[in-house]
């Protein structure tokens, strides 16, 4: 028997599958789907055809509504979306950044092997967790004034360095610089700014982890090389956080603001979650001047954990910096909405690109990626779930043609937290991990058990899908072998 | 009523259905859910009480302002809370007493953090008693 989606959606090649724009009645351009033939039957399952259809609901939507192959059902956008927007008439939608405004990734390079850090694997965990405030409820180590917390929003990782928090060379490898211009504290709500303070420097909770991990397979040797990563068997340290309550009290009040800003201009929309307010106009503007301040924060949070990660290296490790290497290969936002040029049919457009869990990937040239990466395109960094393994890929050409300098983000849930809770429990998670030499630290072992491995899509699965489709680049693929999480 | 609430799938997420004999009710039930949702709410005590007094332009976006404004109180002031008295809810307004006491991590296991409550699916059904229905991002 034909799948129920082979009906609604055309093949154009075997990663490429169109939802034409009759599929719902109001949408102003057609959906695209990046994934396997296998991945669909889940897709499916999951109503995100419906979620891919009502993004392209959005005023000034150009091209496609598009989904990574790591799509799953978000609210109001699926998660794994991208969607780009004219900024002259279109929109921005707070519900395609998400509440966790530039949820990121960082990778660092070291220059220790594994068989170096095995020996202290778990000394190291128990540092990292000792170090990084992580978990629910969790308050951080640094204090700020309301003032200095504007600072922060203001100048983003360039704070952090200048109290100390990491060197002037992580800026120099962070999107947007850790800084995206035009954050204005003023448009912040003082109840955003009460959930920020306290958590400055926190890992958090859910899916968001620091891994130590081991390079396990090299595809682009001389990229590679480029980036830090020299060999097999060397140790690398991920970090995935956002902005934390911050971020999502922003988004929590402009998702109520635009919706009244959705009456105002007239707008019909399929999902109240959707609500958003043209760029130009003054809802529009105050948000993206809001969520600016979050993304801020996020690469200023990162920025703090980078630096008490590095000392907790040489603390264990009894080595200095330079000898430990622990440089910033790249940190890139999975959360974002960001204005960029995109030549579409010859004509140059400046659009509102909005990734809610999708990674931009710009290729070798872009000015907008750092010089020490122009001539080969920008790092990709996508964690797997915990435990299984993460990739490092590279932006390409084709994303900029085909799905705006964007790439997927992750794994994917495939199962919901509740249906991973009942039938995978934490401590058989936390020994399951053990039994594959993965020392792991956490707050909470039912946490543990909401981001088992079996709860997501298999990353290699996703990675192999925009390799294949040329929307990134495969580099390297790096194994776990410590993680601590909140 | 068999029971108060309950706690519905979703793949990245979790929503809740809270029951009600009239829309207090519901409103007091989902409040309940999204604390059990955080922890284990038979472990907290009444020590201390905050008032919400929010507008919103219609119940759903009430529903989404009272469950936001407990996340807040949550996330900043450590409060946990388990009873809920609402003493003022009309189609814009909603005025309530909540009482809970701080998160003492010796005897409260915390479970989930929850970001923020959603418009996504959300639903007030007033047909027979009162249904909700909300999406939370965790």
């Amino acid at each position: 028997m034909a799948a129920p989606w082979q009906e609604v959606v055309k093949k154009i090649d075997d990663y490429r599958w169109e939802i034409p724009q009759n599929y719902k009645a109001g949408m102003l351009v057609p959906g695209l789907i990046f994934a396997s033939e296998n991945m669909l039957n889940h897709i499916w399952e999951e109503q995100v055809f419906q979620q891919v259809a009502n993004v392209a609901f959005l005023p000034g939507i150009v091209s496609r509504s598009l989904a990574m192959p790591d799509i799953h059902w978000g609210y109001g956008f699926p998660i794994g979306g991208v969607a780009a927007t004219r900024i002259k008439d279109g929109v921005v939608s707070p519900g395609g950044v998400g509440f966790d405004i530039n949820c990121g990734v960082r990778l660092l390079r070291t220059n220790l092997t594994e068989d170096e850090v095995r020996p202290k694997i778990g000394q190291l965990i128990a540092e990292l967790f000792a170090n990084i405030p992580s978990g629910v409820g969790s308050t951080g180590r640094i204090r700020v004034s309301e003032k200095e917390l504007d600072e922060v929003l203001i100048k983003g990782s360039r704070w952090a360095v200048e109290k100390g928090y990491g060197e002037a060379r992580d800026i120099t490898v962070t999107e947007e610089s850790g800084c995206i211009k035009g954050a204005n504290p003023e448009k912040v709500s003082s109840k955003a700014k009460k959930r920020g303070i306290p958590q400055l420097g926190t890992l958090g909770a859910g899916n968001h982890f620091l891994e130590i991990e081991v390079v396990d397979e090299i595809y682009d040797k001389d990229v590679a090389t480029a980036m830090g990563i020299d060999d097999l068997g060397q140790v690398l340290i991920l970090i995935h956080t956002g902005s934390r309550g911050f971020g999502h009290q922003v988004c929590t009040d402009y998702v109520a603001l635009l919706g009244e800003a959705v009456k105002k201009y007239g707008i019909s929309l399929p999902d109240r979650q959707l609500a958003c307010a043209p760029v130009q106009s003054p809802e529009g503007q105050d948000y993206l001047a809001a969520m600016s301040c979050a993304a801020n924060y996020a690469w200023t949070n990162r920025q703090c954990i980078t630096h008490w990660a590095r000392e907790s290296f040489i603390k264990i490790l009894g080595k200095s910096r330079s000898e430990l290497g622990l440089e910033q290969i790249y940190d890139v936002a999975h959360n974002i909405a960001k204005i960029e040029e995109y030549t579409i049919d010859g004509k140059k457009h400046t659009l509102c690109v909005h990734r809610k869990g999708a990674t931009r990937a710009f290729p070798a040239g872009h000015p907008d990626i750092p010089d020490i990466y122009r001539n080969i395109g920008q790092p990709v960094l996508i964690p797997g779930d915990m435990g299984r393994c993460s990739y490092v890929a590279l932006g390409t050409e084709m994303a900029m043609k085909e799905s705006f300098g964007s790439t997927c983000h992750g794994a994917g849930r495939v199962q919901s937290r509740a249906a991973a809770k009942r039938t995978i429990r934490g401590a058989d998670v936390a020994r399951e991990l053990t039994a594959r030499g993965i020392t792991v630290k956490t707050g909470s072992m039912g946490s543990l058990a909401e981001e088992a491995s079996g709860a997501y899509k298999d990353v290699t699965e996703v990675v192999n899908v925009t390799d294949k489709a040329g929307i990134s680049r495969k580099v390297a693929k790096a194994i776990p072998v410590g993680v601590i999480k909140g | 009523m068999e029971k108060d609430f309950e706690v519905v799938d979703h793949t990245a997420d979790v929503g809740i259905i809270a029951y009600g004999a009239d829309i207090r009710q519901a409103f007091t039930n989902a409040a309940r859910a999204l604390f059990s949702l955080i922890t284990n709410i038979d472990d907290v005590e009444e020590v201390l009480y905050r008032d919400i007094e929010l507008v919103a332009p219609d119940e759903e976006s009430l529903l989404v302002g009272w469950l936001n404004e407990l996340i807040y109180l949550f996330d900043v002031e450590n409060v946990i809370f388990k009873r809920f008295d609402i003493t003022e809810l009309n189609n814009t307004q909603l005025k309530a007493r909540s009482y809970g006491e701080k998160i003492d991590r010796s005897k409260h296991k915390l479970k989930t953090g929850v970001k923020a409550a959603t418009y996504h699916m959300l639903t007030v059904d007033k047909a027979n008693g009162c249904k909700v229905q909300v999406l939370f991002d965790i």
